[in-house]
């Protein structure tokens, strides 16, 4: 029937109702452009990155993953030291900081007095609020000089047997500065994940345990512990992946020179998120430049792995609970 | 004679590992919010000497020289972050929208996984992608700092909202199309003014993560004049990037400016991230209540 031959009520109402189509179409389409646009961003991310590395890979090739230079003026680059760095630096953090964050976690949920449960949670989310270059500025100029003239001496004469604290730190710029600033930073996230975790823990199975005479500790131990078994590990896989990722408050604290595979914490070192940091404005050869791309390029590999992961753990982890 | 009551053996050993793994939990928790307040605490007791009039007045005093002020600083992270915002919190409320209004149950799954993995994307990287797809070739400008930063903000405000959106009741979207009213109209007119407190909370929080952030602003917008600078097609100086600089100065002066701005910037980072966790509690609290 054509528009036009209908009464003038029932035009209105026609208009109207092709408006709505149109409508809804429109807010679909554009809406749905906008999803697809964050989901190829992440396209574009890996591309472009690597697109930029492009020059180190033709120039130094695979060979880059284990070379073991950085040097700006006879163009020799090689990523083996950083690489390390990084691994190692967010190794310890996450040895540290795990346990603390799930002790966290479990007094948050199970321990705490109802009154203070919601002032220490949120405390504890503030730490993470707060900038990193913020915690990077006190890290070098408080906790550095602690570092240096307390802990330094302190820990070389107790364990100076062991290879991580072989020596007396020679500056508050080191390998473990940025791993006590790392800690920090990753625990108040593990630890919120974690509480959230234990508060999803059915209250039933937990009272049971209690009603066989458990105490809270091997309640959490028996109880809490293995039923958020996945939950826990990816927590802490996220908060690993903050520890690699970290430039930023690494870089100011790290000392950026490295000595090559060095497991003494008290020297300095370097990272791939610092090292590329710390050259935002010294790059000047097309090599150097491919160069820190690459390491961005590694250094997304090791970020997208570490979250993939946490991801399919907690998916098999939510599947198996439905059964 | 009765026996005793008192733990012993077996029993008490249980009962002082119990004491012994609460005590240890409690440290571990009062560790943290320790590490906090040290920090806090320090940052004020270092900035209260270095806070006048002059920083908010002043660009950099040349070198050697005292005095001097960051508001070219000031003014750069007001530019650089609101004009990532006003790019970001659009574009993430419409993903939200069609994610938990228009999307299929596998494309949702994806899309929010696409964003958990934004969100995991270290932001030196971003940097380095922002300067590789904005600056190499045509310099640096503070518009381009706002981009990397945006794609930071980008997935926080999705996921809030998206999470807001879930809480609305389906009771609310179906009276809506009883009454004959088209799906975008719904959308538009019904369902977002209902959540426009939980868009409020992922953007604060967003706005809150950005103006931190330093990596993506490196490579972006680091190379830039000693001025008050407002245009954003030009670099610009921002707090993040001083105290950055600052930090790491042999120049005592320049350390106390550094202590400043991280003063200005963590107060305005937790005040913005507290005002946010207030909204969010107001208005899940709204949303359940109807």
């Amino acid at each position: 029937m054509e528009a036009s031959s209908l009464p003038a009520p029932e035009r209105a109402l026609d208009t109207r109702r092709r408006r709505d189509r149109y409508g809804d179409v429109a807010l679909k389409w554009i809406t749905g452009l906008a999803a697809a646009g964050s989901v190829g961003l992440i396209g574009l991310i890996i591309y472009k990155v690597v697109d930029g590395a492009r020059p180190a890979l033709s120039h130094i090739g695979i060979s880059f993953l284990w070379g073991r230079t950085w040097d700006a003026v006879s163009n020799h680059f090689g990523a083996l030291d950083f690489i390390f760095g990084t691994l190692y630096t967010t190794f310890w953090a996450v040895l540290i900081g795990g346990p603390i964050s799930i002790a966290i976690g479990l007094f948050l949920s199970e321990l705490a007095p109802r009154g203070v449960r919601g002032v220490i949670g949120s405390l504890v989310e503030m730490l993470a609020a707060i900038p990193s270059v913020v915690l990077g500025l006190w890290g070098i100029l408080v906790l550095g000089p602690v570092v240096h003239d307390q802990f330094g001496p302190w820990l070389n004469t107790i364990f100076g047997w062991t290879p991580f604290f072989s020596s007396k730190p020679i500056s508050g710029s080191s390998v473990f500065t940025a791993i006590l600033v790392l800690t920090i930073m990753m625990t108040p996230i593990t630890a919120s994940i974690s509480r959230d975790l234990f508060a999803q823990v059915p209250a039933d199975i937990k009272e049971g345990a209690y009603g066989l005479g458990l105490t809270r500790w091997e309640m959490m131990r028996g109880v809490l512990l293995p039923y958020t078994r996945g939950g826990l590990i990816s927590a802490v896989l996220l908060g690993g992946g903050r520890a690699v990722g970290e430039a930023i408050a690494v870089t100011q604290v790290i000392g950026a020179t490295t000595h090559g595979l060095a497991l003494n914490t008290f020297l300095t070192g370097d990272t791939l998120a610092s090292r590329i940091a710390e050259q935002y404005q010294g790059a000047t050869s097309f090599l150097q430049v491919g160069s820190l791309f690459f390491l961005g390029v590694i250094l997304l590999v090791m970020s997208l792995v570490v979250n993939f992961t946490a991801q399919i753990i907690v998916r098999r982890y939510a599947i198996e609970r439905a059964h | 004679m009765r026996p005793s009551l008192k733990a012993t053996g077996r029993a008490r050993r249980r009962l002082l590992t119990n004491r012994a793994s609460e005590l240890t939990a409690a440290l571990a928790a009062f560790g943290a919010v320790a590490v906090l307040a040290i920090v806090v605490i320090d940052v004020i007791q270092k900035a209260v000497p270095a806070l006048n009039i002059d920083l908010f007045t002043q660009v950099q005093a040349t070198f050697g020289e005292s005095g001097g002020g960051i508001e070219n600083a000031i003014v750069g992270s007001a530019i650089v972050v609101g004009v990532a915002a006003a790019a970001a919190i659009p574009i993430g409320v419409m993903v939200a929208i069609y994610v938990s209004e228009f999307a299929h149950e596998q494309v949702r799954r994806y899309v929010r996984l696409a964003l958990d993995v934004l969100n995991g994307v270290p932001s030196i990287v971003i940097g380095i992608f922002a300067y590789g797809l904005l600056v190499t070739g045509s310099g640096q400008a503070a518009w381009k700092g706002s981009f990397a930063l945006a794609v930071i903000m980008l997935p926080i405000v999705a996921r809030t909202t998206i999470e807001i959106l879930g809480l609305v009741p389906n009771a609310l979207r179906e009276a809506s199309v009883a009454l004959g009213v088209a799906k975008w109209r719904t959308v538009l007119f019904v369902i977002l003014p209902t959540v426009r407190g939980g868009i409020l909370t992922g953007s604060t929080l967003a706005v809150a993560r950005a103006a931190g952030e330093t990596a993506p602003l490196l490579f972006t917008t680091s190379i830039f004049l000693n001025s008050v600078v407002t245009d954003p097609r030009q670099a610009v100086d921002t707090l993040p990037f001083t105290i950055f600089v600052y930090s790491e100065a042999a120049d005592t002066n320049l350390n106390q400016q550094a202590w400043a701005a991280a003063f200005i910037l963590m107060a305005f980072v937790l005040v913005t991230s507290l005002s946010a966790r207030f909204l969010l509690f107001r208005s899940e609290r709204k949303i359940r209540g109807r």
